[in-house]
């Protein structure tokens, strides 16, 4: 207990947990509507283009977030388009992507000589890398997320399950869509600087999976979920902070812990 | 009266034209049975009637508003695990008349709760889509789109994949919609050839032939043949 107050004694660790929080409830209910879609891939994808985008920007001395965060929504129209049209395959052109985008980041990183980057911060996150502007930044775009996915929540909610209906009655999915891309796009650049570019997808769907096991109404996965995600991120800050293990990976395993106890649940209700 | 008139319509896809010159009259009263083999543009006249796409040539004239006329989509292209109440289904079907800041008030929630007393399944309201029978779900479906008209509801193959009683009780709430609600349909079916003919106008889209006209004439006609 005593370890937990003095958690809170450092200021980057205050930062960290309020904007953990906040990012873990936004790409919770990202998260909802990309599983429900099967598009779970595309939360991937965007974070190995920010991943490519961040390494450019560091080595054009451009500030990460307002560098990367543009190109990865820029990125996800064309994920959007790629996915309408019926001659590409929307997978093969997210793997495509993604690794391009990994392989540019990597690439533009190891040729620059003098840049002083640690290239394991934006694979595998740093909370430390949070500086005031982008702690800013981060909880003023989540409040933004979080305000958009609510006003329009039973329009999202329309289209995930029938689009073809949503549409029939009006409502203009493919504005919404793009919306959804920009959302997306903003979750996976912010979770990115918490999570890293490998781990942020999981923030996304390991919650909505989770809760998918047993809850069986959109509203209660939708809440239970953004429960879920923000528990094992606080319980992962913790422990990542006590056992001074990597906050990312420590915040996937408890995830991974939460959804093996909601399958075994499942599974034991069935059997009942 | 009119509530839809083809004239001269074409529809498609990019250069590919599927349905060609199709002229029809849909009154208010009518129950148009939409017949022909897979590709014969069936589905794709109801994307076009529903402003889902843009016709490549001729007008579709309206005479009421398009995105208030009822759509049933196939059950098979849901998602059947798909975590949604009854309920949050059918409301969705009320998104027609509500604005920017889509709230559901009381009145969207009264009618929805009304049209699933229509089809006699308000005892599911709170039941998950996924634990439905195939039967159970065509009908949530069709209460969500009763939710979105009051004049006309287009179905696209709903007794798809049911057995036969629930295909009867199905086929027996849609006539009655029609009699006793006064909701125009137009359905596309597959089940023609059972000898269960409903509705009093056929259109028949069969090999760039199409008949458009009284279920009457149109029995006559194939037995010319």
């Amino acid at each position: 207990m005593t370890s937990i107050l003095d958690m809170f004694s450092y200021t980057f660790m205050v930062r960290a947990f309020f904007v953990g929080i906040l990012i873990s409830l936004c790409a919770s209910l990202i998260g909802v509507s990309l599983v429900l879609r099967r598009n779970s891939m595309i939360g991937d994808g965007l974070s190995h283009v920010g991943f490519g985008a961040f390494a450019i920007a560091t080595i054009l001395g451009f500030a990460p977030l307002e560098f990367a965060i543009p190109i990865v929504i820029i990125v996800s129209f064309f994920i959007l388009k790629l996915n309408d049209s019926s001659k590409i395959h929307g997978d093969s052109a997210i793997a495509l992507i993604s690794a391009s985008s990994l392989a540019i980041g990597t690439f533009a990183i190891s040729v620059t000589k003098g840049v002083n980057t640690d290239i394991n911060n934006y694979l595998f996150g740093s909370i430390l890398g949070l500086n005031e502007k982008d702690i800013i930044i981060s909880v003023v775009l989540s409040i933004l997320v979080i305000l958009i996915y609510v006003i329009s929540y039973n329009k999202i909610f329309a289209i995930t399950f029938d689009e073809k209906f949503a549409k029939s009655v009006g409502i203009k999915t493919d504005l919404y869509n793009i919306i959804f891309a920009c959302l997306c796009s903003v979750v996976v650049v912010l979770g990115m600087r918490l999570m890293g570019s490998l781990l942020i997808s999981s923030l996304i769907i390991f919650p909505t999976l989770s809760s998918m096991q047993y809850f069986k109404k959109f509203k209660s996965v939708v809440i239970s979920s953004t429960i879920i995600s923000i528990i094992a991120f606080i319980i992962g800050l913790i422990i990542s902070y006590i056992y001074a293990t990597p906050t990312g990976a420590t915040i996937v395993i408890i995830n991974l812990i939460v959804f093996i106890i909601f399958k075994l649940i499942s599974m034991f209700k069935v059997n009942v | 009266m009119n509530l839809i008139e083809t004239k001269n319509l074409s529809l498609g896809y990019d250069n590919n034209i599927v349905l060609k010159d199709l002229n029809i009259q849909v009154e208010d009263s009518d129950f148009i049975c939409i017949v022909g083999p897979n590709g014969s543009g069936k589905s794709t006249l109801v994307k076009g009637l529903l402003g889902l796409i843009k016709p490549k040539k001729g007008e579709i004239i309206y005479n009421i508003k398009q995105n208030f006329i009822g759509y049933m989509p196939q059950e098979t292209k849901v998602d059947s695990n798909f975590p949604a109440s009854v309920f949050e289904i059918v409301l969705s079907g009320t998104l027609n008349r509500i604005g920017l800041f889509s709230f559901y008030t009381k009145k969207e929630k009264e009618l929805a709760f009304k049209n699933l007393k229509i089809l006699g399944i308000e005892d599911l309201k709170d039941k998950s889509f996924c634990d439905l029978s195939g039967g159970q779900r065509q009908k949530v479906l069709l209460a969500r789109s009763l939710c979105s008209t009051s004049k006309l509801l287009i179905l696209d193959e709903p007794s798809n994949n049911l057995d036969s009683k629930s295909k009867e009780e199905l086929y027996k709430i849609i006539n009655d919609l029609n009699k006793k609600h006064n909701i125009a349909i137009m359905m596309i079916t597959h089940d023609l050839d059972h000898g269960n003919l409903i509705g009093n106008k056929i259109l028949s889209l069969r090999d760039n032939e199409i008949f458009f006209g009284t279920t009457d004439n149109f029995v006559r006609r194939i037995h010319h043949d």
